[in-house]
């Protein structure tokens, strides 16, 4: 959050049982925090049920690790694993 | 740039599932500046630096952390050799040991878990300030709990400085009998080439040819390593390597990601990653379970030189096509007592010392956090890392040894040392090996091998 125009661009990744309710409760999380969502993925890999969202925190007026605590809540509460990073963590990995 | 979800979940995996971290983040820190002939004003002057660059370390460590989603176990401070720190003051033991009190005190304050350089480079010779400190290493680091120690002892332009081999064990006999279990000998490696480099613990330390500071990163990742080889049982060992250089290259584009961003938060130089796999004591987080995975039925059994080979030659394509810095170890220790795979193999009578030497003949590093009886004589100890040392001298390598010679243990019997030490069964060595050999000190030549100009 050091630049307030960029785009800072990060991706929460939700793992586990499909549920109604997980896209609300993420949005509802995300607009507390003035974070705007910019794009969401949904698939089954390996059997696993995977949904990504792409996030602009650049605008948040949370600390990402105030945005980690309120999503370990959610994760506790609709029993998933839920995991925030920047995306350049995935560009870094798998593109060269 | 869009990114799949398939590999955005590869990579949460591996977090998630498959103990992938950084390993350590290590400040290196000069202290060379902070010399002074009243050692009350070296310390002072020390302290202050370590405590504020500590805590900034920790502060942005925590901050990428939180930015990456990858967690970073361990911060770390590697200092100038406290040898040369020693020079200009009195050759008192009490001196070195006062320093050494007062590095782990800064450490403390900046909640800083391992501090490493209490050591020197005596690979040819030893001036009187080195001497003291190897003197002081016993009380140094059985009065300190953060403190870690280093010694090299050996280099392929120098050889082997035997009288230092030779007396060094007796250091650790020494220091052994002053701490419990013998825990204080896992504070310090003695090696063969070390790397002024290295990020990792207990040999990491700033070098002299390095600037004011250097943040280094070591990656690790065996469980991730692990979980691909399992994912491929059935392909040839051509695909095999090829499958870890792939993995081994992602795991280093994070470290190194997230050292440059902890180095420029730092305004420091970012140095080195280290691609060593670290084992640790976590399920499954084990280098002998990767030589497992890949088709050895037991690490130690015949086959596991060849697979450990291939593996460390995988790990350091896949980190040289990702990282124009790649430095330190980059092998891997295999420490026993880290390393829930190896220490199964050493119950079952598949890995015993001779095999272990062996292994670290071909890509590791040495022979690492293994115990010992405590009744050993210091000449077998001696010995053994003779033998250890001069594999790094002859084949142009680091290696080196930490061995724990536990006082009131017998081979089999197996001791506990908590935490990120984990638990060693007692190796069985010799009780006369060469004492005659040690006893005539003086140095082993330089190989021909180091006549390159």
């Amino acid at each position: 959050m050091t630049s307030k125009n960029e785009p800072q661009i990060c991706i929460v990744t939700v793992t586990g049982a499909d549920r109604v309710g997980i896209i609300a409760k993420l949005a509802n999380t995300m607009a507390e925090a003035n974070i705007n969502i910019v794009d969401v993925n949904q698939k089954i890999v390996e059997e696993n049920f995977v949904m990504t969202m792409a996030v602009d925190v650049a605008k948040s007026t949370s600390s990402m690790e105030q945005i980690k605590k309120r999503l370990d809540k959610v994760s506790r509460e609709m029993k998933l694993n839920i995991t925030i990073q920047d995306a350049n963590i995935f560009k870094a990995m798998h593109r060269i | 740039m869009s990114i799949s979800v398939e590999e955005v979940f590869e990579t949460v995996r591996m977090t998630l599932d498959h103990h992938f971290d950084i390993r350590t983040v290590t400040l290196g820190i000069n202290l060379k500046d902070c010399m002074d002939r009243d050692v009350d004003k070296l310390a002072a002057r020390v302290g202050r630096r370590i405590i504020e660059k500590g805590k900034l370390l920790n502060k942005n460590a925590d901050f990428i952390e939180y930015k990456y989603g990858i967690p970073i176990t361990n911060r770390r401070i590697a200092v100038t050799p406290v040898s040369i720190l020693l020079e200009p003051l009195a050759k008192k033991i009490s001196t070195a040991v006062k320093l050494a009190k007062a590095l782990d005190k800064a450490a403390q304050k900046a909640d800083i878990d391992f501090l490493g350089g209490f050591g020197a480079m005596v690979q040819k010779g030893t001036t009187r300030a080195e001497e003291n400190l190897i003197d002081a290493i016993p009380r140094a680091l059985s009065a300190t709990n953060r403190v870690c120690g280093f010694l090299n002892l050996a280099s392929t332009a120098a050889g082997i400085n035997m009288n230092a081999v030779e007396k060094f064990g007796h250091t650790l006999k020494d220091l052994a009998e002053r701490t419990k279990n013998g825990i204080g000998c896992a504070k310090i490696a003695v090696f063969a080439n070390v790397p002024e480099d290295n990020p990792f613990m207990a040999g990491a330390h700033h070098g002299i040819g390095e600037p004011d500071f250097s943040l280094n990163i070591g990656i690790s990742g065996p469980g991730v390593v692990r979980s691909i080889v399992l994912q491929n049982p059935d392909c040839d060992l051509t695909e095999l390597s090829e499958v870890i250089k792939r993995t081994v290259f992602k795991i280093t584009r994070a470290g190194e990601l997230i050292g440059r961003e902890i180095a420029k938060l730092m305004k420091v130089e970012f140095g080195i990653v280290d691609i060593s796999l670290a084992s640790t004591t976590s399920a499954h987080d084990s280098v002998a379970e990767i030589i497992e995975a890949m088709g050895v039925r037991e690490v130690g059994l015949p086959g596991s030189t060849a697979a450990l080979a291939m593996l460390m030659d995988a790990v350091k394509k896949g980190g040289a096509m990702a990282s124009g810095n790649v430095g330190g170890l980059s092998g891997t220790f295999i420490p026993i007592s880290e390393d829930a795979g190896m220490i199964r193999a050493v119950q079952h009578g598949s890995l015993n010392l001779q095999k272990l030497e062996a292994l670290t003949s071909v890509c590791s590093v040495g022979l690492d956090m293994f115990a010992v009886p405590g009744n050993t004589p210091a000449d077998v100890l001696s010995a053994i890392i003779a033998d250890e040392l001069s594999i790094g001298v002859i084949n142009n390598k680091t290696t080196g040894v930490r061995v724990i010679p536990v006082p009131g243990k017998r081979a089999g019997q197996i001791v506990h040392f908590g935490g990120l030490l984990g638990s060693a069964p007692i190796m069985s060595v010799p009780k006369v090996a060469s004492d005659k050999f040690i006893l005539r000190r003086g140095r082993i030549p330089s190989p021909v091998t180091a006549m390159k100009n």
